[in-house]
């Protein structure tokens, strides 16, 4: 495991706690087919790249501006917001986005932290997080998990849960949270209620020590699966060519926590 | 065909406080920023603003114009949160309507299309109706029964725009990857005003970029301005990407010590403000 090779940084060395991040994100994508991936942030986006480049060989990509490009940053396609706007209520889409705070049943918040009439602290707003969950699969990335993010209730509902959805009827039919990965592990609503459960725990990852840094009650399986290893190949694919500079450590540090 | 050229103050000058203004661009990217910093030099106030937002947003906040937000951001894009828009929203400055990107979109369409309301599956379940009470839905009156956000039309007294050239005409066109939304936020206006990067003549719009790059249509253009640099700090993909040195300082400086240093005087004082700190930053780091 920790024996150097003479050929580079790759191969030997262990999988780090970000490159286990970016195969739980690119995992939200496997069997998706010819959709669009809209990560935001550097570590689902290294997840997105990887799963078109490997398992989900379909997928459509962005620059993150207007323009749809192939990995390699061909471009193949032209989406201006408007038109991106118009494939989101199409839902041929897969979206991860950030959250400042989600609750067990996934309702999202980046609008502002305490009561919106008069905010303690204003945020983004609510973006497209509303029209994101009637109308294609939202999955969240975040990359501390704590109890300030995994919060008991969110201040303001952006992002649609299982919850609110439940009395939409007929108008949320396309709702559905695939899941969300944070620097603990990956979770997801496959419980009777729709409300979060623990679906693997990253490498080092105890239960003890999520449930320490998460602000409600977790779902928690007889047996915790731990999020998969990524493949030699998968590994040379984020080390040399998807993140070469080694960004995904800056969004996911090694060794700050358990 | 009449010529609709003017200057950044003679805009201002058919703008009154009380009005309800889009401002076109994204976040911090082509943002109408020289007609912003002339309404900044009027008193102007009391404005509704209605805008994907960006620093527009935050210098307007700040100087104390707006009554009301409509919105459903506001982002410097590579400083996430607009520092200037934060503090006077945390300090209540000014009342927000926040709706989600599609439903602002759909207002805009609505406007345009001389309609009060477009249905649009986006806010139910959210907190977005609670945030305005005032938002009604519609209910399909075809078999499926499904329920809608109605979401209001925007019609605008104003709009101001940004785009890379234009013709006197007010013939609108850019040259970026992105149109945005300008011409809709045009469409939506009884009154819209066109800044450009360069005014010219008709025939050389198509000389170099084909004619889908034509946005705005002067039939829907009250005013056009030649205003060089003038979303500055804003992109303006292809003329000039961000100005991010210069985006930095603006967000990192309180509010009144950054106007009364790059907005005090007229958009050549801005322009002789701005390389002067530039200037002055390249000599104390020595790399000029």
């Amino acid at each position: 495991m920790s024996q150097a090779t003479a050929d580079g940084d790759c191969g030997a060395s262990a999988v780090t706690r970000a490159e286990y991040c970016v195969i739980a994100c690119a995992e939200a994508w496997r069997g998706a087919g010819e959709i669009l991936a809209s990560p935001m942030g550097l570590i689902p986006s290294l997840g997105a790249r990887l799963a078109r480049l490997t398992f989900a060989p379909d997928l459509l990509l962005t620059d993150g501006e207007a323009l749809l490009v192939r990995p390699d940053g061909t471009p193949e396609g032209w989406l201006p917001y408007r038109q991106h706007l118009a494939l989101v209520a199409g839902g041929r889409r897969h979206v991860m986005m950030g959250a400042s705070q989600i609750d067990r049943y996934g309702n999202q918040n980046i609008s502002c932290i305490g009561d919106w009439s008069a905010p303690r602290r204003q945020l983004l707003g609510v973006r497209g997080a509303p029209l994101n969950t009637l109308n294609n699969p939202t999955s969240y990335w975040i990359p501390r998990h704590s109890r300030r993010v995994f919060v008991e209730r969110v201040d303001m509902v952006c992002g649609v849960g299982y919850d609110r959805a439940a009395g939409l009827g007929v108008t949320a039919r396309f709702h559905r949270i695939p899941r969300v990965v944070s620097d603990l592990g990956v979770f997801d609503f496959a419980t009777p209620d729709h409300s979060m459960r623990v679906a693997s725990l990253h490498p080092g990852v105890s239960v003890e020590q999520l449930r320490e840094a998460t602000g409600f009650v977790l779902a928690v399986p007889d047996e915790v699966p731990r999020t998969r290893e990524p493949t030699g190949e998968e590994l040379r694919l984020v080390r040399e060519v998807l993140d070469p500079r080694g960004a995904r450590a800056r969004e996911v540090p090694e060794g700050v926590r358990g | 065909m009449g010529d609709k050229s003017m200057t950044a103050d003679e805009v201002v000058s058919r703008l009154a406080s009380g009005m309800t203004l889009g401002i076109g661009g994204w976040g911090s990217r082509r943002k109408p920023m020289a007609l912003v910093r002339a309404l900044l030099r009027s008193d102007i106030g009391d404005l509704t603003v209605v805008s994907y937002g960006g620093p527009d947003v935050g210098m307007l906040a700040a100087a104390g114009r707006i009554r009301r937000l409509v919105t459903a951001f506001v982002t410097l894009d590579s400083v996430p949160l607009e520092p200037h828009y934060r503090a006077a929203r945390e300090r209540g400055a000014f009342e927000l309507t926040e709706v989600d990107e599609g439903m602002f979109m759909a207002g805009l369409r609505a406007a345009a299309d001389r309609l009060p309301f477009l249905p649009v599956r986006a806010g139910l379940g959210s907190d977005v109706p609670r945030v305005n009470p005032g938002l009604r839905t519609v209910t399909s009156p075809y078999e499926d029964g499904e329920t809608f956000a109605a979401m209001p039309a925007l019609r605008l007294d104003a709009a101001l725009v940004h785009v890379n050239r234009a013709d006197r005409l007010g013939n609108g066109q850019y040259l970026g990857p992105d149109p945005y939304f300008d011409d809709l936020f045009c469409e939506a206006a009884d009154a819209a005003y066109v800044s450009c990067e360069r005014l010219v003549d008709t025939a050389e719009l198509t000389k170099e970029a084909g004619p889908q790059s034509l946005l705005v249509k002067r039939l829907a253009v009250t005013g056009v301005v030649e205003a060089p640099n003038g979303a500055h700090f804003t992109s303006c993909a292809p003329d000039y990407g961000r100005d991010e040195e210069f985006q930095r300082r603006y967000a990192s400086t309180p509010w009144p010590e950054f106007a009364a240093r790059f907005l005090d005087g007229d958009e050549e004082a801005y322009r002789e403000a701005v390389q002067a700190w530039r200037k002055e930053g390249t000599d104390v780091s020595g790399n000029g």
